[in-house]
């Protein structure tokens, strides 16, 4: 029997795309707090902080989930430079500060227009307002999706291209189709379509992994899909496991 | 040029925005990708793309933009059309490639 065999695995109910209060397009009740009671509310075990071109929540939203029980993963949702929207996932704060300094040194700085775009406001755990972002975090960054993959990987991060099967902001509107060649983890797909319905159109993702995911931009949204992740427990590493279908780790799609 | 004067085209049409239908064209610009169009189009430009989606609407506002031109018969979607008509942005949707209708549009404002 082999070592994985052996430690018991536990499925784990996952949202791994949810957007705060600092993404424009996000309602203004999406801060910390409430994001955590509601991921609570909806019976999630882990829940990943994905705002575009900024992570400044994911420090105040893991600490929050701690005390609730509620496993964050810190991520990023980086618009590349062909306007595809990217899931990126970091182990530390550490590692998702320096990534974030890559992506705050190559977006196109456009100051925002709160009033056509939306508020950028970072916000504590009391819902205080300590802040915001001055540029418009829905610009694009000058580097590419594969430039960006290469940049999250050397950081030990995981890259998974968002909402593929969208008309906007996927790889398939903005590439026109899924290229093969991609070195990314796994793909996400929104809860308008299926990892069979992305397989049938191209074959050559049929070993890949899926995840799918709310893409919360308001409360009622978080956990309405979600992603079973069969692990030995919260961790960085046992999720990167199961992304990557290995030691019997693995992601379950929810129907 | 006026955006009027563009809907005096044949295979031209206008979808929302009609009471901005008198905004001056200075230039044009021919983009699908909003970054670029953010960081290069500038005020009074007659915007040329075969996006269709609400944040073009953002972009053209932000920037000033004279109207958005959605070629090749490309549709927009209804909430594209609902902002656009509350920003005051007039939408055209014409029949033509987004290449000929800028040559079009070009030999226009170069005449």
């Amino acid at each position: 029997m082999s070592n994985a065999a052996t430690e018991k695995l536990n499925d784990f109910n996952a949202d791994l795309h949810i957007h705060t209060v600092l993404s424009p397009c996000a309602d203004l009740e999406m801060s910390p707090v409430n994001i955590i009671r509601e991921a609570q509310r909806k019976g999630l075990d882990i829940i990943a902080i994905t705002d575009h071109n900024a992570s400044a929540h994911c420090k105040v939203t893991g600490e929050i989930g701690k005390e609730a029980g509620i496993f964050v993963i810190y991520g990023i949702e980086v618009t590349t430079s062909e306007e595809t929207h990217c899931l990126t996932y970091f182990e530390s704060l550490e590692k998702l500060a320096e990534f974030q300094e890559i992506i705050d040194n190559t977006i196109l700085k456009i100051k925002n227009k709160p009033k056509r775009f939306g508020y950028q406001v970072i916000v504590d755990k009391n819902e205080n307002i300590l802040g915001d972002i001055d540029w418009l975090l829905l610009s694009a960054v000058k580097l590419s999706l594969d430039e960006v993959t290469e940049k999250a990987h050397n950081l030990g991060g995981i890259v998974i291209p968002a909402h593929i099967d969208r008309s906007m902001f996927s790889l398939t509107s903005q590439l026109g189709f899924v290229p093969p060649d991609l070195q990314a983890d796994a793909y996400e797909v929104s809860k308008f379509s299926t990892p069979e319905e992305m397989i049938s159109k191209y074959p050559y993702l049929r070993n890949k992994t899926f995840i799918r995911t709310s893409d919360s931009h308001y409360l009622k949204d978080i956990g309405s899909v979600s992603t079973v992740l069969r692990i030995k427990s919260r961790s960085f590493e046992e999720i990167k496991m199961a992304i990557s279908n290995t030691c019997e780790r693995k992601v379950i799609i929810n129907r | 040029m006026k955006v009027t004067d563009i809907l005096n085209w044949e295979n031209t049409s206008l979808a929302c925005g009609k009471n901005s239908i008198e905004n001056q064209i200075t230039n044009g610009y021919n983009s699908d990708l909003l970054s670029d169009v953010m960081g290069n189009a500038s005020e009074g430009m007659a915007w040329i793309t075969i996006q269709t989606h609400k944040n073009l609407v953002a972009v053209a506002s932000l920037k000033d933009l004279a109207c958005i031109i959605i070629a090749n018969n490309n549709k927009p979607a209804h909430d594209l059309l609902d902002a656009a008509e509350e920003e005051g942005i007039p939408v055209i949707t014409t029949s033509l490639p987004a290449f000929e209708f800028a040559g079009k549009l070009y030999n226009e404002l170069n005449k």
